[in-house]
């Protein structure tokens, strides 16, 4: 049983709620049918089921209704930057983005290193309207230096470690990390780049880098580190999972990697699977993000590795920052964009619908360890964490109406198609109709 | 022209506009008081966020022969120290009722991020990291046209540290729009990573290249490149691709030589080729004058 588990949500919301006329895509397959939720389960799912007394009954007609989403990605900035989001906050944007669970990163101020500020984190997250599970950092104080106390926050629930926002430097240590991890049946996931061939880039380095003077990251700053840590985890055996890969060598390698049978995953973002560096022309620092917006040829490999599978998981990288430190020179702004409330449409604009949901739903599940609760087939018994979509729906990305407390999205004024409509967390409908129901 | 942040903005035509007018500001120069009223009542001010006392001086010279009033703004300045952003500074400098503000800064970009922040000033780029230095370009070009004669069918050699050079970036657009062909020679650690898209042609061995060449733009190269990282040492990189003597003696009698300064005399160019007849580096810096008079006249001598 972890704090996850232990969390309830008093909210009062519909607590028997039907979802009517939609179409359910799961694991399973794709099927015509209504959904009732009652006290935090779903009960009954079918064509022509018994409306429960006192229900309310959500329309969900030409739209597809689906496991909710989880992401693996989402730095939520709490503690520390609380200007920019904070737990709740964060998971305001992750429900009206379709998301049941998030897991908060832990490059926080302080790191989320040692037991006392995964409970505060887990704490926020308690009364959150969507479960908020946390990854531990990988180093002490992600300084890629000493070993955190993996055993400790382990024994807390966290399943994933990371020191995310870099990745760990010294082959050795990390090399110790996934011995030590894998007897403890946690993942590690590394932000594949090396610091020295990143060389403090800005964006990729190609001809638009040549052309703006910017200075550009190679590709293979991170394709040095995904090569090395490949083979690392196929010696140690340990799970590994390769954070927002963004180049097409990237997935040449874990492709290789998988039919070898090494214990990796992989995971896209959103933005990389939409846009390319020739957004950074305009020296625009909403487009600066790490890993950097590559090349159109990258950006055609990570499509087809989220498509054949090859990658496992699209996640957000939901990277707030106040609008005035991105109002500074474009190598001085600190790299990130916001994900959560866009991802799902841009992902299925990429990769079309079912593959956008199971990269978003029970495969990122399975990985976080939430897949009792999260992701799983919409059927009787399953826990009610559902969203709701309608793929057809056009809407204009408004960064003033976002619910996250910044306002860095890179799809400011694009017309997106596929709009979240409503979403069920812990069988209760925290956004109906698009709206937050705070 | 709104504003000036590249060599993109202005075309062949945009070009060739400025050094038209440029050429009549240069005769305004060698009155005995070369001054003109165009641009009276009208405000400039220079926003260096990133000191170059030459480019500074270059544009104010030229704002006040056009009788316009000049703002002087340097990063040593006190707001920039007590952490007012680059935002407000401009906003503020704005508010003073400037018409025009000439950016300098180290990063690439910023006074197209300017260019966004401001209501009605106009924004030229007075250099901006790696990126671009479109009126150092202008006056070289209007520099060679007047040495002799025309851009069109030059063979334009460009040498050095191309790959952190704002000023090469700039010439070779400017070049190019004229007609001119555009040829690199520079360390490969100096070139930049992708060249795709650039209209020029790479050689590897300057002594090849030189007889050819009818302009040769050198750059220069910053003491801390020799140090190792980029290339192994200055005395190695002036062997191979320094302006020597020898070198220049290899030159056909009708080429060029041009330089951006401040040059590191036996670096990049040997002393005494800084001082022959075809090198125009003196004439460089006067024409910078006119050449900027040119660009805040046509972007501001419209509109009262
Ligand atoms: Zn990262």
């Amino acid at each position: 049983m972890t704090l996850q588990m232990k969390s309830t949500v008093r909210r009062s919301g519909p607590r028997v709620l039907v979802l009517r006329g939609g179409e359910v895509v799961d694991a399973d397959g794709r099927r015509r049918a209504d959904v009732v939720v009652e006290d935090g389960v779903v009960t009954a799912v079918g064509t022509g089921v018994a409306v429960p007394p006192g229900a309310t009954v959500l329309d969900a007609g030409g739209c597809v209704v689906a496991p909710g989403l989880v992401d693996l990605h989402a730095h939520l900035r709490q503690p520390g930057r609380e200007e920019a989001e904070t737990v709740e906050t964060g998971a305001w944007a992750a429900a009206l983005g379709g998301y049941s669970a998030v897991v908060a990163m832990p490059n926080t101020e302080p790191a989320i290193d040692s037991a006392a500020v995964a409970t505060e984190v887990l704490a926020l997250g308690r009364t959150a309207p969507v479960e908020v599970a946390v990854a531990g950092a990988i180093t002490v104080g992600r300084a890629g230096e000493r070993l955190a106390p993996m055993a400790e926050l382990a024994a807390l629930g966290v399943r994933i470690f990371t020191d995310d926002g870099a990745g760990v430097q010294d082959g050795a240590l990390m090399r110790r990390a996934m011995d030590y991890a894998r007897g403890l049946g946690v993942i590690l996931a590394q932000h594949c780049e090396d610091a020295r061939l990143a060389g403090g880039g800005s964006m990729h380095e190609g001809p638009w880098s040549s052309r703006l003077g910017l200075p550009g990251v190679p590709a293979a700053a991170e394709e040095a580190m995904v090569a090395r840590d490949l083979v690392l985890a196929r010696d140690s055996r340990c799970r590994l999972h390769l954070l927002h890969l963004s180049t097409a060598g990237s997935v040449a390698l874990v492709r290789q990697a998988k039919l070898a049978g090494v214990a990796v995953t992989a995971e896209a973002t959103p933005h990389h699977l939409a846009l390319t560096d020739a957004a950074c022309a305009t020296f625009d620092p909403v487009f600066k993000v790490n890993p950097p917006l590559r090349s159109e040829a990258d950006v055609t490999a990570l499509r087809g590795a989220v498509g054949d599978g090859t990658v496992d998981v699209v996640a957000t990288d939901h990277a707030p920052h106040a609008p005035e430190a991105k109002d500074v020179p474009f190598d001085e702004a600190p790299p990130g964009m916001l994900g959560l409330e866009t991802a799902l449409a841009v992902t299925m604009e990429a990769v079309g619908l079912e593959r956008a949901l199971a990269a978003m739903s029970w495969q990122p599940a399975a990985i976080a360890g939430l897949a009792d609760r999260h992701g799983g087939p919409v059927a009787a018994g399953a826990a009610a964490n559902l969203c709701v979509v309608d793929p057809q729906a056009r809407w204009t990305v408004d960064p003033a109406t976002l619910a996250s407390r910044s306002r860095n999205t890179p799809f400011a004024g694009r017309t997106l198609t596929g709009r979240l409509r409503h979403t069920i967390s812990r069988g209760v409908a925290v956004v109906i109709d698009g709206e937050a129901q705070r | 022209m709104t504003h000036l942040l590249s060599i993109a903005d202005l075309g062949r035509e945009g070009i060739e506009e400025v050094l038209k007018v440029a050429e009549a500001f240069a005769e305004v120069e060698r009155r005995p008081i070369p001054k003109v009223p165009t641009l009276r009542g009208r405000a400039v001010a220079t926003l260096f966020f990133e000191e170059s006392t030459r480019t500074r001086l270059s544009f104010e010279t030229a704002a006040k022969r056009l009788s316009a009033d000049v703002l002087s703004f340097s990063a040593g300045s006190s707001s920039v120290k007590k952490g007012e952003s680059i935002r407000d500074t401009v906003e503020t400098i704005e508010a003073m009722g400037m018409d025009a503000l000439i950016v300098r800064h180290a990063s690439a970009g910023v006074p197209a991020q300017v260019s966004r922040w401001v209501r009605r000033c106009k924004v030229v780029n007075g250099g901006d990291g790696w990126h671009e230095h479109p009126t150092q370009a202008l006056l070289d070009c209007f520099t060679v046209r007047q040495s002799v004669g025309s851009i069109d069918g030059l063979r334009v050699l460009i040498v050095g540290d191309i790959r952190h050079s704002r000023v090469a970036r700039s010439q070779v657009l400017a070049y190019d729009a004229l007609g001119a062909s555009v040829t690199l020679v520079a360390p490969g650690s100096l070139l930049p990573p992708s060249l795709e898209g650039w209209p020029v042609t790479v050689v590897d061995d300057l002594d090849a290249a030189l007889p050819d060449a009818d302009v040769v733009s050198l750059l220069r190269l910053q003491a801390e490149r020799g140090s190792g990282a980029f290339v192994p040492s200055l005395r190695e990189y002036t062997a191979h691709w320094g302006l020597t003597a020898q070198r220049a003696a290899r030159l056909h009698p009708g080429a060029v030589v041009t330089h951006p300064g401040p040059m590191i005399r036996g670096v990049e160019i040997a002393g005494d080729v800084a001082d022959l007849p075809q090198a125009l580096v003196t004439r460089q810096v006067t024409n910078g004058v006119a050449v900027r008079m040119a660009v805040l006249f046509l972007l501001l001598g419209g509109a009262g």
